[in-house]
């Protein structure tokens, strides 16, 4: 058992469905309580091939392929399963396949010669007396990412809200495949850039299966120190950031500062402050300090607890957070949200559930809520944050114990007409990525999904019949990737 | 109400006390290059750069490319390149992001006595993400808080760019973003400058050629500071912004 879900299939032995059967079969697995991971597609000799992954309940991955002339396309899955709909919209943007029957089939984030349309985005409109559209974006008033979001509004009451996303898309997914697998790491963990251990471990360990690596244990461990630390850093950048939008400044110094301590920890084991350099397919590039984690642990988990008294236990935070820009558990699962938005709305996804490998000898426990409003995401968020401290605590005494790391060993030839698939749980929730090879073992594909590409629309859903004013706090509730989301 | 007390007795004071020579333990920052000659005809640190920021022999390495990623360093068998803790490594001129064999050289920021002059007790920043990976923005970001705390130097992020005097850029600048950019700048009030933010902003880093990507406006606005890194310390910036201002 590895730490991460890695799949891995001879393409041999991929069985590949004319897309009737396939489509059928992919309802008969919903039905069973199959949950879409992930759709892509490339184009092949024959047409498109197109590609599903459905997670069952042991974990285990279920792959599916069928090849589709494109102009003739086929019946839409969304539909069936609206959790789709954007690896869908991206099938027919990037690869030009018809979806009959798809409900919302617009851009999703504009792509080669239909950047240029972007301002012709076709939004949806709300028409009545009193009703005015609000548009925000692509520049938005803080430090962040840019996207545009345009709301449908009676005064501060919000009908609708649509995201529009596409601002951030450099061609992740064409450079991935212009370059050497083996050196791609560095790109990876820019893909969303506040998780660049979870993507680069995803990678890396897509690439070990292919080249028939298996790192040591105290490989295992310090990548997922790395990911607890990450998640950890995040989390409190989170909470730093709900604090700041609720206008409560003690804890939000406080929360802001002890991120500082995290990531300074995770500087102090690899020489960046995001783990940049850190993981590298075949091994990693860390110099062990367990006492400078153990030392940081404890200082987070006993200021953290005290910041954490202060916000949770604040009158004017409750009043703030709670019922605002909720979801049902119905709605999160029709969705397909995955990760901390999943669990907010009391729907318990973790890819470390279960796991092996570095997570096998110290279970993390999975925690959920079941309000689905930006109070339950600031609960998953804090209880997750003091999980993974106590996981770290634990950790660092083996960090200590497994003595000087290795250098990375270069990884050799990969496996040719292989497709893996690997999933880390990132502190948003699952990233996942597909390596295929060909018939010369070279990568052909290199699919990347980020969380945020799945959560965009509990954001939108969320937000109806909402205060305007309330969609900041909601907006970093959910604390999304607009890069990992464009590519 | 005790907890607040708590909370504040724990909090203490937290700020840098000089952003500008604090060096932070463990960051993997300024390289140097020896002046060992490289193996005859050896190329192993230009092989592995995922950026190409790396000429040889001689070697030159070109910080305005550099992701800081480390992999050089092992890679020579000279053992000529080491990065060092050092933060100092924003400069004005692009050029002098180029490090050369020989001891650390610390670039100079200079925006000129005019905007020295104007700018020197505050200073106003608009940000424009343009296809950056979250990780200078959030570096950025960081700049605002508790350990960092630029505003007690007078520097603020402002949400108008009517408001600003500079325009800090991060990202490669995508071409969807490339008209918002230049809107941005269009609506600042003259005397204003451009600050590239990141090995992506400063050369396209790990974007260079990528299709999605658009450098056009850096070719009409070039910047009058570069400030390296991927992401760049907090400290880079800092020193960056507070030399840019004679302090």
């Amino acid at each position: 058992m590895t730490s991460l879900v890695v799949h891995a299939v001879a393409l041999d032995d991929l069985p590949v469905l004319e897309p009737r059967a396939w489509r059928n079969w992919v309802k008969g697995e919903l039905l069973q309580g199959g949950r879409p991971v992930m759709l892509w597609g490339r184009r092949g000799e024959a047409g498109v091939e197109v590609s599903i992954a459905l997670q069952r309940a042991d974990r285990g991955l279920d792959v599916l392929r069928t090849t589709v002339d494109p102009a003739h396309g086929y019946f839409a899955l969304t539909e069936v399963a609206p959790a789709l709909h954007a690896c869908e919209r991206e099938l027919h943007e990037t690869l030009g396949v018809r979806l009959t029957g798809h409900p919302w089939l617009k851009p999703l984030r504009f792509h080669g010669q239909t950047q240029a349309d972007m301002a012709a985005y076709p939004y949806y409109r709300v028409d009545g007396k009193c009703v005015h559209e609000v548009a925000v974006g692509p520049i938005h008033a803080g430090v962040i990412e840019p996207g545009s979001f345009r709301f449908q509004c009676s005064g501060e009451l919000v009908h609708h809200l649509e995201i529009q996303l596409g601002y951030q898309h450099r061609g992740v997914e064409a450079l991935l495949a212009a370059r050497d697998p083996r050196r791609s790491i560095p790109l990876v963990e820019t893909i969303a850039g506040d998780a660049s251990v979870a993507h680069a471990w995803a990678t890396c360990a897509a690439l070990e299966r292919l080249a028939g690596v298996e790192v040591t244990p105290a490989v295992e461990l310090t990548r997922a120190i790395l990911l607890e630390l990450e998640r950890a850093a995040m989390h409190l950048a989170g909470l730093a950031g709900m604090a700041t939008d609720v206008g409560f400044v003690p804890a939000a110094s406080t929360y802001g500062r002890l991120r500082t301590t995290a990531i300074n920890t995770t500087m102090r084991l690899c020489g960046s402050r995001f783990g940049r350099g850190a993981l590298r397919p075949g091994g990693v590039v860390v110099t062990p300090d367990a006492k400078a984690v153990a030392a940081a642990v404890e200082l987070l988990t006993a200021h953290g607890a005290t910041a954490d008294a202060c916000f949770f236990g604040a009158r004017v935070v409750q009043h703030r957070l709670q019922g605002v820009g909720a979801l049902t558990t119905a709605q999160a699962q029709q969705i397909g949200l995955v990760g901390l938005a999943a669990r907010a709305c009391g729907v318990e996804i973790d890819q470390r559930q279960g796991a092996g490998g570095a997570y096998a000898a110290r279970p993390i426990a999975v925690h959920t809520e079941p309000s689905g409003d930006c109070w339950a995401r600031a609960r998953v968020r804090s209880r997750e944050l003091a999980a993974s401290l106590a996981w770290l605590a634990a950790a660092a005494g083996a960090l200590g114990e497994a003595g000087p790391l290795p250098a990375p060993t270069p990884i050799g030839a990969l496996a040719p007409s292989q497709l893996v698939i690997a999933l880390a749980e990132s502190w948003r929730g699952e990233v996942v990525h597909a390596l295929e090879t060909d018939a010369a073992g070279r990568v052909v594909r290199h699919k990347v999904q980020d969380p945020s590409l799945r959560n965009w629309l509990g954001l939108a859903l969320g937000l109806r019949d909402n205060e305007i004013s309330d969609f900041p706090i909601c907006n970093k509730s959910y604390d999304l990737s607009y890069c990992g989301n464009d590519l | 109400m005790w907890k607040l007390l708590q909370l504040r007795r724990e909090q203490g004071r937290q700020a840098i006390a000089d952003l500008r020579t604090a060096r932070p333990e463990g960051f993997r920052g300024l390289p140097v290059i020896a002046t060992t000659p490289c193996a005859e005809g050896c190329q192993a640190c230009v092989d592995v750069c995922p950026t190409a920021a790396i000429t040889a022999p001689p070697a030159q390495l070109d910080l305005g490319r550099c992701t800081l990623c480390g992999a050089c360093a092992p890679a020579c068998p000279s053992g000529k390149i080491a990065f060092t803790t050092q933060t100092a490594m924003a400069a004005s001129e692009r050029t002098a992001l180029v490090v050369s064999e020989g001891p650390a050289r610390i670039p100079d920021v200079d925006i000129g006595a005019a905007l020295r002059a104007r700018f020197g007790r505050s200073l106003k920043l608009r940000q424009v993400s343009a296809g950056g990976c979250n990780g200078c923005e959030l570096e950025l970001n960081a700049l605002a808080n508790v350990n960092f705390d630029i505003g007690r130097h007078g520097i603020e992020w402002v949400a108008s760019p009517r408001h600003a005097d500079a325009l800090v850029v991060s990202g490669p600048i995508t071409k969807t973003m490339a008209d918002a950019v230049q809107l941005a700048w269009d609506a600042m009030a003259a005397p204003r400058f451009v600050i590239a933010v990141g090995a992506c902003a400063i050369s396209g880093g790990l974007y260079d050629g990528a299709p999605g990507v658009d450098r056009g406006f850096f070719d009409r606005q070039p910047p009058l500071i570069y400030v390296p890194g991927c992401p760049p310390h907090p400290l880079t910036i800092a020193r960056a912004l507070l030399m840019a201002l004679g302090r």
